[in-house]
């Protein structure tokens, strides 16, 4: 029988440190909707879509009132577009993206993902297309998230891709201009991504999936925070073991939200993904976890261990309350979404560089950098690299979704708002990549077997 | 917190949470809401949080003539008027994440 103290637990893990099913995204294939004619390929995705999605929103909300619990976002992935829409006879993929933004408008859910392409070896023509269409198709769709892949341990770096990334996000961003750059909020380059991650705007709906799959996002920096603060001089090993024990009461949330939005719209429940993912929010912060751990400021020296054991402690609950756990699952480290990251940079204890080698321990990458505007595109190509390098190499996801933001300069601050939060601007490194960057081709896939 | 054996299904059993300042009546507002709805209590159990009273309820909605949706409304109502927080969640949540 429950204990009063445990219904208390979980009662303050909601109402008082923000306990959160962040996402439930509905992944939809999308392989039968390919046509020559782009415009029957446009409406047989709108069809496919809103019937598949229909019941999502309701059902999200239903399950929210009646666990309690809230559900933050109900989102959509589909099949990666390139491969959709290769078949059509066009020069442009904006339709598509139009198609997918409607849809989702029509269901009411945020975003929709899987305006993406995984190129990690090479392009084909609709790879080569979608990327073209990355800029505009932003800059004119709300809802859609973009996201191309374009290294794996296996396979290398392809730095063409990475290059052509480089300057998509610079175009997107002049695009966006009026709005801060803010379409490339809505962008991330990859290596080794995951096929089944449910946040947003890296989620599409991989290739090896079912038809239609419920996979569920849940985040909770809060509980974890207060978890850390409750044991103050405790030794690093009891720490991770109290993190694991929270990381696995908060999973287990995961797990029955996806398996009753799963049952209720008759799809296959796919995996939990437990990241904590921080909000502006106050407390709901990954950087105030490190230093509850006793770290003055996220940055100082010391701030990668304290990822690399929050990471990994996070993973081990997590592994342990569901076995489909899969997508990102760790620690998001964002800047602009993330009350104690943005201190952080304001008092620079945190720069990109210590960013980057967070990104080495923690479960995606360098996310939401606000960077000047004047940033050369072959900056921010080689800025992919040094992530795609990091995630090639050990065999992890690593991301990088980068805003150069027009007109702004280091010192100024930007405002994306809502959930994408306000951050300064932070400089980058002045001397310049582009001679590495421009050479191009593939830079190979690691020897893992001469570890010596 | 202990509680008789029940033979109540499951799925039909749901946890109401009541957190607020202590007063008279709370305890007979909230049975009173379940009452006229033919939802049995069977459990009930009572602490301090901090400075206030939380009150934790067990209750059976198998015989109930309202669904959860209604009851939390209902128990909303109630909550404002009696100056405390009152929420009614399904079971299965609690069990799921303190019950391997």
């Amino acid at each position: 029988m429950l204990t009063i103290q445990e219904i208390l637990e979980t009662i303050k893990m909601v109402q008082e440190e923000n306990l959160d099913i962040r996402t439930i995204t509905m992944g939809i294939s999308l392989r039968d909707c390919s046509h020559t004619d782009p415009e029957v390929s446009c409406q047989k995705i709108y069809d496919k879509v809103t019937r598949m999605a229909d019941g999502l929103v309701d059902v999200g909300e239903k399950i929210a009132r009646e666990y309690g619990l809230p559900i933050v976002n109900k989102r959509i992935s589909v099949t990666p577009v390139s491969m959709v829409a290769e078949s059509s006879s066009t020069d442009s993929y904006l339709p598509f993206a139009q198609a997918l933004d409607r849809a989702a408008r029509e269901v009411g859910v945020n975003y929709i993902g899987g305006f993406s392409a995984l190129v990690h070896k090479g392009l084909t023509r609709g790879d080569e297309l979608l990327i073209r269409s990355i800029p505009q198709a932003l800059a004119e769709t709300q809802r859609v998230c973009a996201s191309v892949n374009v290294a794996t341990t296996r396979s290398g770096i392809n730095m063409d891709a990475v290059s052509r990334m480089g300057q998509a996000i610079k175009e997107l961003a002049q695009l966006t201009a009026s709005d801060n750059g803010i379409g490339c909020t809505k962008l991330v380059v990859f290596a080794n991504v995951p096929e089944d991650n449910p946040f947003m705007a890296g989620a599409f709906h991989g290739v090896g999936e079912p038809e239609s799959v419920i996979n569920v996002g849940v985040s909770g920096p809060g509980v974890v925070k207060r978890t850390v603060e409750e044991l103050p001089g405790a030794d690093l090993g009891t720490l991770s073991e109290a993190i694991k024990k929270t990381a696995f009461k908060i999973t287990r949330m995961g797990e029955l939200v996806g398996r009753a939005a799963a049952e209720r719209l008759g799809v296959p429940f796919g995996i939990v993904d437990l990241s904590l993912a921080p909000t502006p929010a106050v407390g709901d912060s990954v950087a105030e976890i490190l230093e509850s751990m006793g770290l003055e400021r996220c940055g100082a020296h010391g701030s990668t261990a304290a990822l690399a054991l929050l990471n990994d402690a996070v993973k081990k609950g997590g592994a342990m309350a569901s076995s489909s756990i899969g997508g990102l699952s760790g620690a998001f480290i964002p800047v602009s979404e993330d009350a104690g990251m943005i201190r952080a940079v304001e008092e620079q204890a945190l720069g990109i560089d210590k960013l980057e080698a967070m990104t080495c321990v923690c479960s995606v990458g360098l996310d939401m950098l606000a960077i000047p505007g004047d940033t050369p595109t072959e900056t921010i190509s080689a800025i992919i690299a040094d992530e795609a390098a990091i995630g090639v190499m050990n065999q992890k996801t690593t991301g990088a979704r980068i805003i150069p933001v027009p007109g702004k300069k280091v010192g100024e601050y930007v405002e994306f708002g809502g959930l994408l939060g306000r951050t300064p601007i932070i400089p980058v490194n002045p001397f310049s990549s582009s001679g590495f960057v421009n050479r191009g081709g593939r830079i190979p896939a690691p020897v893992h077997s001469l570890t010596n | 917190m202990k509680t008789e054996q029940s033979q109540a299904i499951k799925g039909n059993r749901i946890i109401i949470s009541v957190i607020g300042p202590d007063r008279v009546g709370i305890i007979a507002g909230v049975a009173n809401v379940l009452a006229d709805n033919e939802i049995n209590i069977l459990d009930i159990s009572q602490t301090t949080l901090q400075e206030y009273l939380a009150m934790v309820l067990i209750a059976d909605m198998a015989k109930s003539r309202i669904d959860l949706d209604t009851l939390k409304e209902e128990l909303h109502t109630k909550g404002k008027e009696l100056g405390v927080r009152i929420d009614a969640q399904h079971e299965e949540v609690f069990n799921f994440m303190h019950r391997i």
